[in-house]
């Protein structure tokens, strides 16, 4: 084992020098062993246009053929799948605050507001439009509820990130993960035997095992359609372009470009999410344009591959297990040989 | 695909007969959208058919004629933790004063193992009894202690063998155990242990059987000698096999577990001599008893020192009950180890028990907090958050030190 340990450990080292543990990375797929592979291609979800219409949810359950997973009321906003899991890939996280946005206040008040007057002054060309018609005297008021009509909603559709350093593949003991030719993350169900060493090992808590299966289960960014050359069925189905799909670089563009328009617009909350090549993870092949903490979606403020520190694990295992042979050994060679013995095993 | 709608209805009916109308009649024809610009497509190539303004600048307009400004001030900011952000079920109380963070409705970040206490702790546990026993039981042989050799090679094999049941019985898929040997990969602790077990299960089981039946013993001794050599390996993997995980309390103190994990080992094996041997024989398994818990009881305690917050996990609930009957248990049956051993068979045989049952409880305790680390948001969200306000400040401090030599670099040309 002191060999398999220094051996563990050295290759170790190599591994994050040449960055397959840790650390910035170009090329997952072609350190994979793929040879002349398409470009990697990721998710950059756009929170910022997200309505929470869930059509990507159940664009996702339908073209996996992804079982039903309890159908609870959970009172999370209108959040009832309330995370990712086996049979949950894609999730949209719904968030009431009272917080502005940007230029946008939500607790404005606006009772003395005459909607159907301003819409009359809007040139609409159509005679049908009635300055007249506004402002009925004796129209109830817009209900209150108890004070808290304050509130902004964020929502964001999450999923697997498809890490450039991936801790599920790198733990993986059977091979079931793999990296595909297009530097995503996919399990192979016909391999996986449910040891369900990915599920603690993910820092987004993505994957899980299926209760009843026993095996594996995550995004594929579906690998099929890309195979065909489609694009995902949740980017697919999005209405408003929330979930962009398509070459990684090309999306990291569009993203900056994005988040550099918000915030000259005002939005100075917008961020992005997971598209830094040199973070914990070697960057997210799935990222995001949040308008808060990433915390607040329920997405780890700093996540970190934990493979980055497995080389360090396993030299100070081998230095325990060293400790425990000396150490025991030194005991025996204290005591000396038993005296009251009274067979020798010296041959 | 509004072709072949077409073509149905230019026969006049509809081919599928299940009831549906064809496809051209209920939605538009998504090509021709796409030409009109009805609709936008996402494709490899970028957005396609997008219209102007598609991506509305959200919060980028001032609605309100500068009437709203008061809610920037007013609305308080974020939700902090204990508040909306982190909607406490009705009845649940805090157990310690809470960080201040916040989390999605108090979710976990982190998706829990669906690994079963008894089956891990139980694997762990008994890992450890074996790679430590077949330590001692070598030593024993060498030094001329044959009951304590002969016992401990037997406890071995059937500890190894009962943490190989355990671990195969908490897979999602036994049957497809031996697809752990399919590969060998270094940067799977479980890989590793794998193919470890798969050299260590057969030595000390060799060794076990040998020293059992009396037979074969020159077969028997190069077994038992194999196995001390792989033992330490089995007993401190399986550190590595829970720190190589995204769970606080395992990652962070990937430092000081593998020595907990092996003084453990030390114990539990020491416990096993302790209650098996002669008190002629069992003078080394007093003192590794002591050594043992000396090591793990520091490791414990240097361990929960460099964790901080995620500490709280190894001090409460769950994983703190099983830990203070860890320590309790082991401060006992080394101190009987120690000072009664040597007189009395029977006070041998009880702290030997007690150290075996320190050992087991010490597992559990781990497993334990480190379930209850990878449940609570805080202790992900919290260390990560001050990991990041560090990073922060140090690279605010460098950018001043940057400006700081720039001027001075000035003053000195000037
Ligand atoms: S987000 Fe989790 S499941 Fe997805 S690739 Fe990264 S580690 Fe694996």
């Amino acid at each position: 084992m002191t060999d398999s340990l220094t051996g563990g450990g050295s290759t170790g080292g190599s591994l994050v020098g040449r960055n397959l543990l840790a650390g910035a990375e170009d090329d997952p797929a072609g350190d994979a062993g793929h040879t002349g592979h398409p470009p990697r291609v990721g998710f950059f979800t756009d929170t910022s246009v997200c309505i929470g219409c869930k059509a990507c949810e159940v664009a996702c359950k339908e073209w996996n053929a992804i079982p039903e997973d309890g159908l609870d009321l959970t009172g999370m906003s209108y959040d009832n799948s309330q995370g990712l899991g086996a049979s949950t890939w894609r999730h949209v996280a719904f968030i009431e605050q009272s917080k502005p946005l940007g230029h946008a206040h939500a607790d404005v008040d606006h009772s003395g507001t005459d909607v159907l007057a301003l819409a009359a002054e809007i040139p609409t060309g159509s005679a049908a439009a009635q300055p007249h018609a506004a402002g009925a005297p004796d129209a109830p008021g817009p209900p209150e509820a108890d004070g808290r009509t304050e509130l902004r909603w964020l929502m964001s559709s999450d999923v697997c990130k498809h890490c450039t350093h991936a801790a599920c593949l790198d733990v993986c003991p059977t091979g079931s993960l793999f990296r595909t030719e297009f530097g995503t993350v996919v399990v192979q169900e016909d391999i996986c035997n449910g040891c369900g060493y990915c599920v603690p090992a993910c820092p987004y808590g993505v994957i899980e095992q299926r209760p009843h299966d026993g095996r594996a289960f995550k995004c594929t960014m579906c690998y099929d359609r890309l195979g065909a050359g489609q694009e995902p069925a949740c980017a697919k189905a999005c209405p408003t372009d929330s979930i962009q799909f398509g070459p990684l670089d090309e999306l990291r563009e569009r993203a900056e470009a994005r988040v550099t328009q918000l915030r000259e617009a005002g939005v100075s909350d917008a961020r992005l999410y997971g598209h830094d090549p040199d973070d914990g993870v070697g960057g997210d092949g799935a990222f995001f344009l949040l308008l808060d903490d990433p915390e607040v979606y329920g997405l780890p403020p700093d996540p970190v591959v934990t493979t980055r520190d497995l080389p360090d694990m396993w030299r100070h295992a081998g230095a325990a297990a060293l400790a425990l042979l000396g150490g025991l050994a030194a005991v025996f060679a204290a005591h000396g040989r038993s005296t009251a013995t009274t067979r020798r095993f010296r041959r | 695909m509004s072709g072949d709608a077409d073509a149905h209805r230019g026969q006049g009916e509809d081919v599928r007969h299940n009831g549906h109308r064809p496809y051209g009649e209920i939605y538009e024809d998504p090509a021709r959208l796409r030409r009109d610009g009805s609709i936008s497509d996402v494709t490899k190539d970028g957005v396609r058919g997008e219209r102007p303004g598609r991506a509305a600048l959200v919060g980028g307009h001032d609605l309100t004629g500068g009437r709203g400004e008061r809610g920037a001030a007013g609305s308080g900011g974020r939700h902090r933790g204990g508040r909306a952000g982190r909607k406490r079920r009705k009845g649940e109380q805090p157990m310690v004063p809470e960080a201040e963070f916040t989390s999605y409705y108090g979710r976990p970040v982190l998706n829990q193992p669906a690994w079963k206490a008894q089956n891990i702790a139980g694997y762990f546990f008994l890992g450890g009894l074996a790679g430590a026993g077949s330590v001692l039981a070598a030593g024993a042989e060498l030094t001329g202690r044959p009951v304590m050799a002969r016992a401990l090679k037997v406890s071995s094999a059937a500890s190894i063998a009962g943490s190989a049941a355990a671990l195969i019985h908490d897979l999602g898929r036994p049957g497809r155990f031996v697809n752990m040997l399919r590969v060998f990969k270094p940067t799977s602790p479980m890989s590793v242990g794998s193919w470890l077990l798969a050299a260590y299960g057969p030595a000390a089981g060799t060794a076990g059987l040998c020293a059992a039946s009396g037979r074969l013993p020159r077969l028997g001794r190069t077994a038992s000698v194999g196995a001390a050599l792989l033992g330490p390996a089995v007993a401190a993997y399986t550190a590595v096999l829970a720190s190589d995980t995204a769970v606080p309390a395992w990652h962070d103190g990937y430092r000081e577990l593998p020595f907990v994990f092996v003084g453990s080992a030390a114990a539990a094996a020491s416990g096993a001599a302790l209650l098996a041997s002669p008190l002629a024989e069992n003078g080394p398994a007093r003192t590794a008893a002591l050594a043992g818990t000396a090591l793990e009881n520091a490791a414990v305690k240097t361990m929960e020192r460099r964790l901080g917050l995620v500490a709280e996990v190894y001090r409460e609930g769950g994983g703190g009950r099983w830990m203070r009957a860890a320590e309790a248990l082991s401060a006992a049956g080394a101190a009987g180890a120690a000072l009664l051993a040597g007189r009395s068979r029977v006070a041998a045989g009880v702290s030997g028990a007690a150290l075996l049952a320190a050992s087991a409880c010490t597992r559990l305790g781990v497993f334990q907090a480190g379930m209850a680390s990878s449940k609570d948001p805080k202790y992900t969200v919290v260390p990560q958050r001050e990991r990041l306000r560090a990073r922060e400040r140090e690279q605010q401090q460098s950018r001043a030190g940057a400006r700081h030599g720039a001027s001075d670099g000035e003053e000195a040309r000037d």
